[in-house]
């Protein structure tokens, strides 16, 4: 799919000039094998009351410190990072389903079915993004799949706009018109010659929503919606919140574990952004 | 207070005499060391000052202050200020003067008769009188009031033989009558204003017109209900303060910080985190106290609905019973408050016994019940797996539903917790729609009125929260506590809630977890604040600020 830059290898140059973007990745890289190994690095349930209440960090057993029930604060940031990862992933995944569909449906029609798919759109980007995440979460009673379904839910919007941009533009192209005029069924056009070509704007803003939707599950989970049985690490900062004066390290360390996750998904996406569209990076210097 | 007690013991049989005397020595023994508690010992003597405004808190913000219609925590503590019940009670559960300066109980216990105090007014300046009272118990609360309507519900008639003294005829003995007469059980509400009309529609529910000493002024929604002196009350000299302002905080952090801060002099109930308490009773200005909650006294549970294999079988409710560290939970999830219960009755409460079963932890009393039962561990260790909703009363809950999932898991007992909001709770509860959830329950200073409720077979009443919600049934139970309610003898009480206290141990309808206690912190200038059973919800007509 990435013959979108003539080769990998002018990828990775592109992407490589930005080192923010590397360090980014490295991050990235870092938690992903945090996530992968949690069960071996920290074996054990991370509800588990592994030591004594309100232990600081470095004290014997527990690295980070433990909470007010003698949880290891290192073992549910590993575990904690596979709920985060599995939730950014999965509900990405789902917002892009039904962004670009919907995206490339309207912009690829255009007329009747266009301002139906946008009107519809638009209802759902009017309604503020959290609110409406909080609202379903809390009627459909929190899980992990709730909670993705409500964060797709209300993250498609944008990825259907900008797909349906991508394929209003392109669906003049000559190319385009010639598949057209070869008598390609439109679902060929659509996913063969229309979709590959306006990926690298869908894939940099999915990388950017895969932030945001650590973001909004740790949201979520910091008010208490989260699901109950996953340890997750907005659920840890929602309850260390109360407790912040007398043991910081409770809050700090998952708050440091979504900073660094999003950032470094940011600057990944960045540098895609750079590498997917060396015009824009050239002329931004 | 003092000054009632001439009146107060006339006419009293001797035996009740006797123990009223009692009761009332032991309030009056309470209240230096209780002062003790607030001030150097030579500051008991210190004279009381007129003034000053009283800061509190109010959360959550009340829907009304109608006491009669609405008897939610906040109603009582302001309500409580502005209306009044015939009684009050001191902390060990003693009836105290309230609008009745005495009362008469007949030997064979079904006449009570109550003497008001005179010149008494409403805040509209109309005369209360005994009308009042006939009219709020006998019409007003049998129509708007669950609690007061099965007392109420108990007399044959209710008369006013003159102006200032009501009669109570019950149709059999049920000494804890004289326990239903608090400011939120029974409260007094003026009949020249409801008689007739639409109680719970009648516009003087905004305008709430009561006997207290003090009077609502100000009530803005969302910032503070302020009361003000009600320069006519009946006892000459009080009240003592000028008003009491109550802050709606809605944000638990916010109350401690008004509280540090001294913006309010008090906090009741749960306005402080139980976290934030060790943290706030080492400063130096201020008091804390976690008495004052004798009359509603309490007690947290394991609620297990009975109807659930095999929550029904009682051996495995035991081995819940033995897999959890109660001493871990008061200490580690409630910081300190509360105490370790027995069995069913608080043990401030009259009645309680504690020489009942009791179920240290113990995980392998928790294996071997189950292996008992046929629950052998799977590949992973699992013999069973339970639902556990945890009340959605806020964090301390929520954490009491991880330790609890912990701790029986360890017994192999696999635990999903599920989550849900204030409503979807008390609907799922109320209709038998759960596994095991967390409760706790006020028990009213008498077993009859709040502990019998949990486990007798008649109020096992689908969609009504607060019954017997677990479906637990035993005629031996329900005959003990039916029994002991009409036993006017307190010690064959006592014999019949001694051996259902030991059959409930034994059975495990629920499994007790704590017997709570709530932190009231006092600035230390405030005096006289918190000395009854019911704590923050009394009238403050003698309470007083000391110079700075």
């Amino acid at each position: 799919m990435l013959k979108l830059s003539s080769s990998s290898g002018d990828f990775w140059k592109a992407f490589a000039r930005n080192k923010g973007a590397v360090f980014g990745l490295v991050i990235l890289a870092g938690i992903l094998v945090l996530a992968a190994f949690a069960s071996v690095l920290f074996p054990g349930d991370p509800w588990d009351m592994a030591t004594a209440p309100f232990q600081p960090p470095l004290s014997e057993g527990s690295p980070l410190g433990s909470d007010m029930l003698g949880r290891d604060i290192a073992a549910g940031i590993a575990h904690g990072a596979r709920v985060s990862l599995l939730i950014g992933l999965t509900s990405t995944a789902a917002a892009l389903a039904i962004g670009v569909t919907l995206g490339a449906l309207a912009g690829f029609h255009g007329g009747r079915v266009d301002d139906a798919i946008m009107r519809f759109t638009e209802l759902f980007q009017t309604i503020p993004n959290f609110v409406l995440a909080v609202v379903l979460v809390a009627i459909f009673t929190p899980s992990l799949t709730t909670i993705v379904a409500a964060i797709a839910i209300v993250s498609w919007p944008p990825l259907a706009r900008l797909a349906r941009a991508e394929f209003m533009s392109l669906r003049t192209r000559e190319f385009v018109q010639a598949a057209i005029t070869t008598g390609q069924s439109n679902t060929t056009i659509i996913l063969r010659q229309i979709l590959p070509n306006s990926l690298s704007p869908i894939i940099v803003s999915a990388s950017l929503m895969v932030a945001t939707a650590i973001l909004l599950e740790s949201s979520l989970s910091f008010l208490g919606l989260g699901d109950p049985n996953a340890m997750s690490w907005g659920y840890m900062i929602g309850a260390a919140r109360t407790v912040i004066r007398q043991a910081w390290w409770m809050s700090f360390f998952p708050g440091l574990a979504i900073v660094l996750t999003v950032l470094a998904l940011n600057l990944v996406g960045e540098g895609l952004n750079d590498a997917l569209n060396p015009k824009l990076a050239r002329s931004r210097g | 207070m003092t000054r009632s007690i001439s009146g107060f013991q006339f006419g009293l049989p001797l035996a009740v005499q006797r123990a009223t005397a009692a009761g009332l020595l032991a309030a009056v023994l309470a209240i230096p060391a209780l002062s003790g508690l607030t001030a150097a010992p030579a500051m008991a003597q210190e004279t009381p000052v007129k003034g000053g405004v009283l800061n509190s808190i109010v959360q959550p913000e009340p829907p009304t202050l109608m006491l009669g219609l609405n008897q939610q925590g906040p109603t009582q503590t302001v309500a409580g200020k502005i209306y009044q019940g015939l009684l009050t009670y001191d902390q060990k559960l003693n009836p105290l003067p309230s609008l009745a300066k005495s009362w008469t109980v007949s030997p064979d216990g079904l006449t009570y008769t109550f003497k008001l105090f005179e010149n008494v007014t409403w805040h509209d300046g109309k005369p209360f009188t005994a009308k009042d009272v006939v009219f709020s118990a006998s019409k007003f609360l049998m129509e708007v009031h669950p609690r007061a309507r099965a007392v109420f519900a108990r007399c044959e008639s209710i008369t006013a033989p003159d102006e200032l003294t009501v009669e109570f005829k019950l149709k059999e003995p049920f000494p804890a009558f004289l326990q239903s007469f608090e400011v939120s059980s029974a409260p007094i509400v003026p009949a020249h204003l409801y008689e007739g009309t639409d109680f719970r529609a009648n516009p003087a529910n905004a305008t709430p017109i009561g006997t207290g000493p003090f009077k609502l002024k100000e009530w803005v929604k969302g910032s503070h209900i302020q009361l003000v002196r009600n320069e006519a009350y009946y006892k000459a000299g009080l009240p003592y303060l000028d008003g009491i302002t109550f802050r709606v905080i809605p944000d638990a952090a916010s109350r401690s910080l008004a509280l540090e801060s001294g913006q309010v002099q008090q906090t009741q109930y749960s306005d402080v985190e139980p976290f934030e308490v060790p943290r706030l009773k080492t400063l130096a200005n201020l008091e804390l106290s976690t008495k004052g909650y004798e009359f509603v006294a309490p007690m947290s549970w394991l609620e297990i609905n009975h109807r659930v294999k095999p929550l029904d079988d009682k051996r495995f409710r035991k081995a819940i019973a033995y897999a959890i560290d109660r001493k871990f939970i008061r200490d580690k999830i409630w910081f300190g408050l509360g105490r370790v219960p027995t069995g069913p009755i608080n043990s401030v409460v009259k009645f309680y016994d504690p020489k009942v079963t009791t179920y240290e932890p113990n995980i392998e009393k928790a294996k071997a019940l189950l292996d008992e039962m046929g629950l052998k561990p799977d590949a992973k260790g699992v013999r069973a797996t339970v639902k556990i909703m945890p009340m959605p009363y806020g964090e301390t809950w929520t954490r009491l539903g991880e330790y609890l999932k912990q701790a029986l898991g360890k017994a192999g007992i696999a635990v999903t917790l599920e989550s849900t909001d204030a409503a979807g709770w008390s609907q799922r509860v109320a209709n038998w729609d759960y596994e095991i959830t967390t409760n706790f329950l006020y028990q009213y200073g008498d077993p009859a009125l709040g502990v019998a409720r949990t486990y007798i077979s008649d109020n096992i009443r689908k969609g009504v929260l607060f019954t017997n919600t677990m479906g637990y049934s035993n005629p031996k139970v329900d005959a003990l506590f039916a029994s002991a309610a009409r036993e006017i003898d307190p010690a064959k009480r006592q014999a019949d809630y001694s051996e259902v206290q030991q059959i409930l141990a034994d059975e495990l309808p629920v499994v007790w977890l704590l017997e709570m206690e709530f932190p009231t912190f006092l600035d230390k200038r405030v005096r006289n604040a918190n000395k009854t059973a019911i704590g923050v919800n009394d009238t403050y007509e003698d309470v007083w600020l000391a110079a700075k």
